[in-house]
Formats: C-alpha cells, sequence, structure tokens
C-alpha cells in the first residue's frame, strides 16, 4: 500500500534508468535529506561531533571497502592503512598549499591513496582469496610504519602525530582545528559524503561496476565476455582507495583534529570490514546501516548499560560493550549472512505485498 | 654505489666479523620462529578438520594465558590452575562448536572467517571484563619451568647466551608436534580426524560426527593455545598485544601451505629466522623496526613463485 510501483508508468528511458525509479524511494530520500539538514539545529554538539561526524566518515570508508569486497570480491584487511595515506597525504597538501580550501586538497588526497592502493592491488592478478589478504595486511603493517619511521609525513613533529591546523575557507568560517565548529564540520562531512556516494552509486550501475561484479562472479566468464581483470581489479582497487583516502583525510580533519600512527591501525580495518560484511557484501545502503551499527552499537551500550543499572566502572561497561558487539556480529551472521541491506530489501518486499502477504 | 655496497655486501661482512653475534640472533630468531610456529599449528588443525580459517587464535592464545595466571591470582595452586584452564579450554571448544560452528555450517569462507573475529571481539572483552586490562606476569617457576640462562664460549671470546625458558619451549613445542602427529596417524579419533579434512560428506557417510570432530579439534587448538601463552608470557607479559603476532601467523601459513603440520613449523622457523637477520643486519638502513611488515613482504614474494606453500596441496586456483 505504502510502497509500491504498481501505477507508476515510465515513459523515457531517462525514468526509467533513474537512480530511484519508484516516487516512494524519492520521497523517502527527500526526507532523509531534510533530516540530516535538520538534525544539526536540534542536537547537541556531542550527538553531531561523537556520532553523526564519525557515523558519515565511516560510511564511506566501508563504501570504499565494499567496493573492492562487496563488488570486485576481494578480500583487503588494508583499509585502515589506506585510510592513513589519504590523512597523511592531505596533511602534507595543505602543509604545502595553506591558502587552498581543505575541501578541494580533501578531495585531492583520495589520489594518493588510490595510487598506494593500485600498488598493493598488484598482486590481486595472481592470487585471491586469503592469500590476498595477506598482500594487503603486508600493505597495512609496512604503511604504518612509514607513518611512523618517516618524519617528513609529520613535519619532523617531536610528538610523532599530526596536529590538524586551522584552515578558514568559504568567507573565513573556521574549517578545522580546534576552533571549528561542530555544525560547520558536520555539514562539509555530509556535503563529500552524499556528492561522492551519489557518483559512486552511478559507477557501480554503470559499465565498471557492472564488470567489477563479473570478476567476482566469476572471473573466467568474464575474461571469455571481454572483461580484462587487469583494468577491471586495478580500477576497483584504485576507487575503492580513493574514497578509504578520502574517509581518512575527513577523520583526521573534521573528527579526530590530530592523529598518531596508531589511529589507523589493523584494529580500523578490522572496523570497517564488519561495517562491510554486517551491513551486506555489495550493498551501497548497506554501508550505512553497517557503519551506524557498529560505531552506534558501542555507544549506546555505553550509554545504555549505566542506565538500566547494570554498569559500574566506565572500564568494565567498555569490556561488557566489546563482548556484546563481538556476540552480535556472531548472532547476525547466523541470523542474516547477507547483511541489514538484505533485512532492508526483504521490507520492502513486505511492504509491497502488503496487506495481502500471499499475492 | 655506496648504497649497494651497503645493501648487499655489509651485512654480510658484519656477520662473517661477529659469528657468535650471529648464532645469537640465529637464535632468537628460531626462538620467535617456534612459537609463531606454535600459532600457526592451531591455525591449521582447525583449517584441516573445518575449512575455517581461525583469526581468533591469537586471542584464545591470551586467553588461555590470562585464565591460567588469573586463577593462580585468586589463590589456586599452580599445577590444578593449569587442569581448571584446559577445562576452560574444553568448555570454550563446546561453546564455539555448538553456538558458531554449527548454526554457521555450509556457509561461505568469508562469513565463517568474520565470525572467528567476532569470537576474537567476544573473547578479549570477556578476558579483559573477568581478569582486567592489564599485562601480567606468567607463573613460569610455579609451573616448574626452568628460568635463568646459560652461557656459552664461542671461538675466541664469543658469548651466546641461551634462555632456558626457550629451550623449554623449542622441547615443548617439539614433544607436541610430535604427539600430535601420533594422535592424528594412531588414534581412532585422530583417524576420524584426517577423514573429516579429506572429505566432509564422505566421513558423514561412513558415521563420524562432524559436530564431535570440530569441537575435538577446537579444543586441541585450545591446548595448543595454551601451550603457546605459557612459553609467550614467559618471555614477555600476558597481554592483549600478544594479539598482533597473531597476524604473523598468516604468512608463516603461507609458506608452509594452510594444511601441513610439518609446514607450519618450517614456515615459523624461516619467518622467525628471516625477520630476526633482517631486522638486526638490514633493518637499520631503513631506520629500524622493519620486523612489522617483513614477515609479510617475505609471503608475499614467496606467493608469486609457490602459492600452495612449501607442503600444501595444489588448492589455490590461479586468475
Amino acid at each position: 500500500m505504502l510502497y509500491r510501483e504498481s501505477g507508476q508508468y515510465k515513459t523515457s528511458y531517462i525514468a526509467d534508468q533513474a537512480i530511484f525509479p519508484i516516487r516512494e524511494d524519492r520521497v523517502g530520500m527527500v526526507l532523509i535529506g531534510l533530516v540530516a539538514l535538520v538534525i544539526p539545529f536540534v542536537a547537541s554538539d556531542f550527538f553531531l561531533n561523537a556520532i553523526m561526524t564519525p557515523f558519515l566518515i565511516l560510511a564511506l570508508a566501508a563504501i570504499g571497502l565494499n567496493i573492492l569486497t562487496g563488488y570486485a570480491g576481494q578480500l583487503s584487511l588494508g583499509t585502515g592503512a589506506f585510510m592513513g595515506v589519504g590523512a597523511y597525504s592531505c596533511y602534507k597538501l595543505t602543509t604545502i598549499f595553506p591558502e587552498t580550501n581543505i575541501v578541494i586538497l580533501v578531495l585531492l588526497s583520495g589520489l594518493f591513496s588510490a595510487g598506494i592502493g593500485v600498488i598493493f592491488g598488484l598482486p590481486s592478478l595472481r592470487i585471491k582469496g586469503l592469500y590476498l589478504a595477506v598482500t594487503t595486511l603486508a600493505a597495512q603493517f609496512f604503511l604504518e610504519w612509514c607513518f611512523i619511521r618517516i618524519p617528513w609525513l609529520y613535519n619532523y613533529n617531536a610528538s610523532g602525530a599530526i596536529e590538524v591546523p586551522e584552515r578558514r575557507g568559504f568567507g573565513d568560517i573556521v574549517l578545522t582545528g580546534p576552533a571549528a565548529g561542530a555544525m560547520t564540520q558536520y555539514f562539509i562531512v555530509l556535503g563529500i559524503v552524499v556528492v561522492v556516494t551519489l557518483a559512486v552509486k552511478n559507477i557501480v550501475r554503470g559499465r565498471i561496476g557492472r564488470q567489477w561484479m563479473m570478476i567476482r562472479d566469476m572471473d573466467i566468464a568474464a575474461e571469455l565476455m571481454g572483461v580484462r581483470p587487469l583494468t577491471a581489479k586495478l580500477s576497483a582497487f584504485a576507487v575503492s582507495s580513493y574514497l578509504c583516502g578520502v574517509a581518512g583525510a575527513m577523520f583526521i580533519f573534521f573528527y579526530l583534529g590530530a592523529a598518531e600512527p596508531s589511529a589507523f591501525s589493523i584494529t580500523l580495518s578490522f572496523q570497517i570490514l564488519f561495517m562491510v560484511i554486517l551491513g551486506g557484501l555489495g550493498s551501497l545502503v548497506g554501508s550505512f546501516f553497517g557503519a551506524a551499527f557498529i560505531w552506534g552499537l558501542p555507544i549506546v551500550l555505553r550509554a545504555g548499560l549505566p542506565a538500566i543499572g547494570i554498569g559500574i566502572g566506565a572500564e568494565t561497561v567498555f569490556h561488557i560493550a566489546t563482548m556484546i558487539v563481538g556476540a552480535l556480529i556472531i548472532f547476525f551472521l547466523i541470523v542474516e549472512p547477507h547483511g541489514l541491506a538484505r533485512l532492508w530489501s526483504l521490507g520492502k518486499e513486505k511492504m509491497r505485498v502488503w496487506p495481502f502477504p500471499y499475492a | 654505489m655506496d648504497f649497494l655496497y651497503l645493501i648487499v655486501v655489509d651485512p654480510f661482512v658484519q656477520m662473517a666479523d661477529m659469528p657468535d653475534f650471529l648464532l645469537q640472533v640465529l637464535w632468537e630468531g628460531f626462538v620467535a620462529g617456534v612459537l609463531y610456529a606454535l600459532i600457526a599449528l592451531g591455525f591449521v588443525l582447525i583449517f584441516k578438520a573445518s575449512g575455517v580459517f581461525n583469526f581468533a587464535q591469537g586471542i584464545m592464545v591470551v586467553f588461555a594465558g590470562l585464565t591460567l595466571v588469573g586463577l593462580h591470582e585468586k589463590g589456586v595452586p599452580a599445577y590444578l590452575a593449569l587442569i581448571l584452564t584446559i577445562g576452560v579450554m574444553g568448555i570454550l571448544a563446546l561453546a564455539v562448536e555448538r553456538f558458531v560452528m554449527r548454526p554457521l555450517v555450509n556457509q561461505p569462507d568469508i562469513i565463517l572467517l568474520m565470525s572467528t573475529i567476532g569470537l576474537t571481539y567476544f573473547l578479549v572483552g570477556f578476558g579483559e571484563f573477568v581478569f582486567g586490562g592489564e599485562p601480567k606476569q606468567m607463573i613460569t617457576e610455579e609451573l616448574g619451568l626452568p628460568t635463568g640462562s646459560t652461557a656459552f664460549e664461542i671461538g675466541d671470546g664469543g658469548l651466546l647466551i641461551l634462555q632456558h625458558i626457550d629451550i623449554a619451549a623449542a622441547v615443548i613445542a617439539l614433544i607436541m608436534v610430535g604427539a600430535l602427529a601420533v594422535f592424528f596417524n594412531k588414534t581412532r579419533i585422530g583417524r576420524a580426524l584426517r577423514a573429516v579434512a579429506d572429505d566432509h560428506q564422505a566421513a558423514l557417510s561412513v558415521g563420524i560426527s562432524l559436530n564431535q570432530i570440530w569441537a575435538i579439534v577446537w579444543f586441541a587448538a585450545g591446548i595448543v593455545a595454551l601451550t603457546t601463552g605459557i612459553m609467550w608470557g614467559a618471555r614477555s607479559d600476558v597481554s592483549f598485544a600478544l594479539e598482533i603476532i597473531a597476524f604473523k601467523a598468516l604468512p608463516v601459513l603461507i609458506l608452509g601451505g594452510f594444511t601441513s603440520i610439518p609446514g607450519a613449523i618450517v614456515g615459523g622457523l624461516i619467518i622467525g629466522v628471516g625477520e630476526k637477520i633482517g631486522e638486526i643486519y638490514w633493518g637499520p638502513l631503513v631506520g629500524g623496526g622493519i620486523e612489522s611488515w617483513l614477515a609479510y613482504m617475505i609471503a608475499l614474494i614467496f606467493l608469486l613463485f609457490r602459492p600452495q606453500g612449501l607442503f600444501g596441496e595444489r588448492i589455490i586456483e590461479r586468475v
């Protein structure tokens, strides 16, 4: 009743191939957009800073990994390091070009990450599966080592960490640094994430994205039909690392404010892999679900457990939260191995036939 | 040219100059290799029997060590604590089989891999919750393990120092591998394990219970984890930082092959020794600390030439 395509006739190819061909989807997107725009005016700074901004950034990183693992079928454990490449190159870029708008630099820094990603993607032409995981692990540990051992990357700082400088833009608004407002940063992140996600959506439903999926589903058949594994796989690595790099740069510049190399450790890689798997492999909306779940759950648990009288110390709550996250991951894998995106599409299916479940 | 000399010639000159130091480095690498091999052994056991790549092996090592030390701290005598810890690992194996492996049977590899990472999170939280997050001292002496060290003189004034605990670790690892070999070849359960590893359906059709075998395999991996935990804990502390060494098992497995027990041992030794030599002799050229990624690079180069590992079956698909 609420959600069905019956009665919506397409009279042109453009209408038929729209991203959201169903009217209800478009209405839903507009509603979500409105909510995203209204949130900063009603929510507290803490909510924006600690929940919404990192959620959006991590969702973008999850989309990046999803391209590689979900669409092109190449397992990667190096996401954290690729995010680090983006962050460090953005830091170097803003050091060299302090006058350029930081948003442009964030988008440019993804290119460096893409280059590194392509280099570490080369072995994927010969190996796959768990073996490929080792090459991405090599990337993870090697890049992490570079972040520590190459002082040029952090401007020879005594602390070895990068400290985000204050940058202004868009008519002298403080964009980064400690003085930046939570709302400003939220809107910048929101803007970048929305634009990039739309671009990615169009890539994955276009020629390149279909090539990735062919490689994932059966590489030999794809090759026989004229897909070149070299370009398909390396382009997947490039796009994926680009997104991760942009996410990493935003993670430092608009969320953390300062970072040690350990911010981009293997833990982050795993966290993002979880988002992708729980959200649903090969689904963009799933990446958002996964990011919300993995990022939000510990926060909710930390806030919620003391409220219902379980919590004692902050330490204990943290431990219990880790435990519950682990258990929930296993639980979700058992009940829905295709992720939250699958639940979402099942829900839509139910709405289509409602109120006649057997129609 | 200078740079080339530093890379190609100088390290070997150093090695020849101080043979006692080289021996010491080799021994250190050997001991680290034994411990990598022990972790890899836990991986191989589970991978052979169920095709699951068990990421939680590293945390099982920490968890077993923590349980042992934690119980002792609560006033349980050392040997009783050891027995109780074995019991805990048994319960863990049963629980994992019942609540993780059985519901997930027949799922794609990546889902099973993820479930073991989920298990890792759970065990980290659980271990910290019960025993606290601080590093703990391993109860080496209470367990009757040797401490102290012996120094040998080599050549003219060279000195080779062997920690007794390292020797014990090597011996125990050897005994463990021997025991596992006997277990796999001579006992009824061991043969059933090999049958399952060979072909799940054929094993089922001759009346082998997969669930039972999986529980046993996870228990065996738990025992291996406990041994590793004791040995590694005796060298440093028992802490969650140990978890990171679990990733070193991946290159070890690639070198040795995912399904081969001798492969795990040889791979572990190659990685252990290669890493130490690289760190000591070539590391200073690039600023040191290359130990953290050298193993993966070795594995990467190895993969390009021999993807199935030294002893593995030819299972990898070429793209």
